[in-house]
């Protein structure tokens, strides 16, 4: 089989999951004729028509909040957001509504929300966006953000699948830079489970998405001083898989968490906290952080390098840790 | 669709207009063909830094809209103060508000010395002195920003004006429902020009919109509306100085709509294949705004060749002047990004994975690609 990118595969996933059941169905800005701003929707509406595909007015919270009365009814919407910077505006319709409509009113929520995500791409303040920490913290959520083509394509046909409402985040840097074969079959990848990205045994770093390809590049680097470094790719935020984090503590007994997101509030601090509870006695080091600095992603590729973290952060802080 | 309501306004705008109520001198009728050439050929310019990859992000034309920017702007009164807030295809409107060349090239280029100091994009900028307040990429925002400008002067019983642009586009969001809204309660001194250039990205107005036409979307604000044929830059001009001094005098808010046709893409990168064939060429050829105007001010002024293209050759020389110092212009330093989150603390600390290191990228960077695929 071919070799698919990261983007391919996400079309993949949304080709045979549309082919598979009839409810699922798509709505978004400019996802139709054009096939959305970065093409992921390409050939969709060609195949399926007008009324699976939907091309929306500029109205996020329209577009999250119809897809929530469609998911009532038993449909499968995926929303696809322009950039996931524009989550914000549908942020009363996500966090107010839709998560809690099972718990307030057991009302199912079916539905994916999908979006281009992330940095290095010049993309400044409005175009680079990671959300995911805003919505860590909202029960009734789910949160994917694949770091690999087949996870990408194996999750999205997870989230469409799951019961709940599953925000899909993929990383824009990654959507034609990485490609991979896709496995046979019905290929779909559980919500919640993490991944051994590298095996190692001296530090882990615990990381998901663009930064996971940062975090191999510095293993690799590390292992020629003798360093061994075990890669953990997240894949699922919430839930989150405590146990393949307890796993890697109790192996390496080094941690180190990476994310492209800002620092304060960040998903590292809740990893952070649950390594504490779940595995303090196996730490043979304070865990440490990677992440962007606490400013709005700038625009200038000297500001954007110095803000985002870079390959030789991580090696710079698994050294300090190997040398516990 | 689009097309007919376009050509519509366009007619019956022209037959209904009287010149002598612009009450424009034949010096200022020059000035609107000055910032209208200034906008064509500075997005010009930009077009080939674009091309020698200077231009680090995406790079907006507002080619065949240079009329709607600059005519509506030109209605405001910079002596007063008034404010305006720009959309993505208005930078002539920041023109006409003392906006340079020389910072719209720096900010496209994202050197250290934009008005930004390269922290945002193309022309996301402003300057409350001179009276344009920069727009972010969420579309709508700006509006309830500019009704709280314009409440803040009805506050304190200033004589200013704000002005705020939205696309065909915007009109769908939240933001611009709420902001248009209290407004309109509050009677503010605000003039909302909708500039309906037939598309949002890729999606035509027949699928932003059922409305008939946008200006019809006054009636369930309550505020008075107006429309004009947007590639007339004497018609905008007029439309928008009857909103401007509705608002000055007390009236409150009007919803403006102008006219127009986006010939370029969203961005430079979009190939406008969803257009249907042959449109941007009519309205290139029929119904560009600098050609009508100089028909305009040919016949009924009496501008002759030689004038015009003194004014041409002195818009070349100021962005020829402006490209040169924008080149020489240095980029940011890294550790900037540290600067100006917060007024107090004024910087921020770097992480200390970054002490002692000017960037990471001088250290190690910047792979070719990542994983396996060379994209």
């Amino acid at each position: 089989m071919a070799e698919i990118t990261y983007l391919e595969a996400i079309r993949e996933a949304l080709f045979e999951e549309m082919d598979r059941d009839e409810n699922v169905f798509c709505l978004g800005e400019d996802i139709g004729v054009y096939g959305g701003a970065f093409k992921v929707t390409e050939g969709l509406q060609a195949k399926f028509g007008e009324k699976r595909v939907i091309d929306t007015p500029i109205s996020e919270i329209a577009i999250i909040g119809a897809a929530a009365g469609a998911a009532h009814m038993g449909m499968k919407p995926v929303c696809e957001l322009q950039f996931i910077d524009f989550i914000s505006c549908g942020y009363d319709m996500l966090t107010n509504y839709v998560a809690t409509a099972r718990y307030r009113a057991m009302l199912p929520c079916p539905m994916v929300v999908r979006g281009p995500s992330g940095g290095y791409v010049r993309g400044g303040p409005f175009h680079s966006q990671n959300p995911e920490a805003a919505f860590l913290h909202t029960p009734g959520l789910k949160m994917v953000y694949p770091s690999t083509a087949s996870d990408a394509k194996g999750l999205l046909k997870a989230a469409i699948r799951d019961e709940d409402c599953v925000l899909f985040f993929e990383h824009k840097y990654l959507y034609r830079r990485i490609k991979e074969e896709m496995p046979a079959g019905d290929h779909v990848v559980p919500i919640g489970k993490a991944r051994v990205a590298r095996e190692g045994t001296d530090v882990s770093i615990i990381t998901y998405a663009a930064t996971v390809w940062k975090s191999l590049e510095a293993a690799a680097e590390l292992e020629k001083e003798g360093i061994s470094v075990e890669v953990i790719d997240l894949r699922s935020l919430a839930p989150m898989d405590d146990e393949a984090i307890v796993a890697t503590v109790k192996k390496t007994n080094r941690v180190l968490i990476v994310h492209e997101d800002t620092r304060t509030g960040g998903v590292a601090g809740e990893i952070t906290a649950r390594i504490n509870e779940l595995a303090f006695e196996w730490l043979d080091a304070p865990i440490l952080r990677v992440t962007a600095v606490d400013v709005p992603l700038p625009y200038s590729p000297p500001l954007e390098d110095y803000v985002l973290p870079q390959t030789a952060d991580i090696v710079k802080a698994v050294r300090r840790l190997a040398a516990y | 669709m689009k097309q007919s309501t376009a050509a519509d306004a366009r007619s019956s705008a022209s037959m209904s207009r009287n010149r002598s109520t612009s009450g424009l001198s034949r010096e200022q009728m020059l000035e609107l063909y000055y910032y209208m050439r200034l906008t064509r050929s500075l997005e010009e310019r930009l077009v080939n830094l674009y091309r020698q990859t200077k231009v680090v992000g995406g790079l907006f034309r507002s080619l065949g809209q240079e009329a709607d920017a600059v005519g509506s702007a030109y209605a405001l009164d910079r002596s007063k103060g008034d404010i305006l807030s720009p959309l993505i295809r208005n930078m002539g409107s920041m023109l006409v508000q003392g906006a340079t060349p020389l910072e719209v090239i720096r900010q496209y280029m994202a050197r250290g010395d934009s008005p930004t100091r390269g922290r945002e994009l193309n022309i996301h900028f402003g300057d409350l002195v001179r009276g344009f307040i920069g727009q972010i990429s969420h579309l709508g925002d700006m509006v309830p920003v500019m009704a709280g400008v314009t409440l803040s002067f009805k506050m304190r019983g200033e004589d200013r004006v704000g002005l705020v642009y939205v696309g065909d586009g915007a009109t769908s969001t939240g933001a611009f429902h709420e902001g248009i809204n209290f407004a309109a309660v509050q009677r503010c001194p605000l003039v909302v020009v909708v500039e309906n250039n037939g598309y949002a990205y890729s999606t035509p107005l027949s699928k932003q919109t059922a409305a008939r036409e946008l200006k019809d979307k006054a009636v369930g604000y309550g505020i008075a509306a107006e429309q004009a044929d947007g590639n007339d830059v004497i018609a905008t001009y007029e439309a928008t100085k009857r909103a401007v001094d509705r608002a000055r005098s007390g009236g409150g808010v009007t919803l403006v709509e102008l006219i127009t046709y986006r010939r370029k893409g969203h961005a430079e990168h979009d190939n406008q294949s969803y257009v249907p064939p042959g449109e941007i060429d009519k309205w290139e050829k029929t119904n560009d705004p600098i050609d009508r105007y100089i028909q305009v001010l040919s016949k009924d002024f009496a501008v002759d060749k030689t004038e015009l293209e003194s004014i041409d050759s002195r818009v070349k020389s100021e962005i020829d002047d402006a490209t040169d110092e924008a080149e020489k212009s240095p980029m940011p330093e890294p550790k900037d990004a540290l600067v100006g989150v917060y007024a107090d603390p004024p910087e921020e600390k770097p992480l200390w994975f970054r002490e002692g290191v000017r960037a990471a990228v001088e250290v190690n960077e910047r792979p070719a690609s990542w994983g396996t695929h060379d994209g």
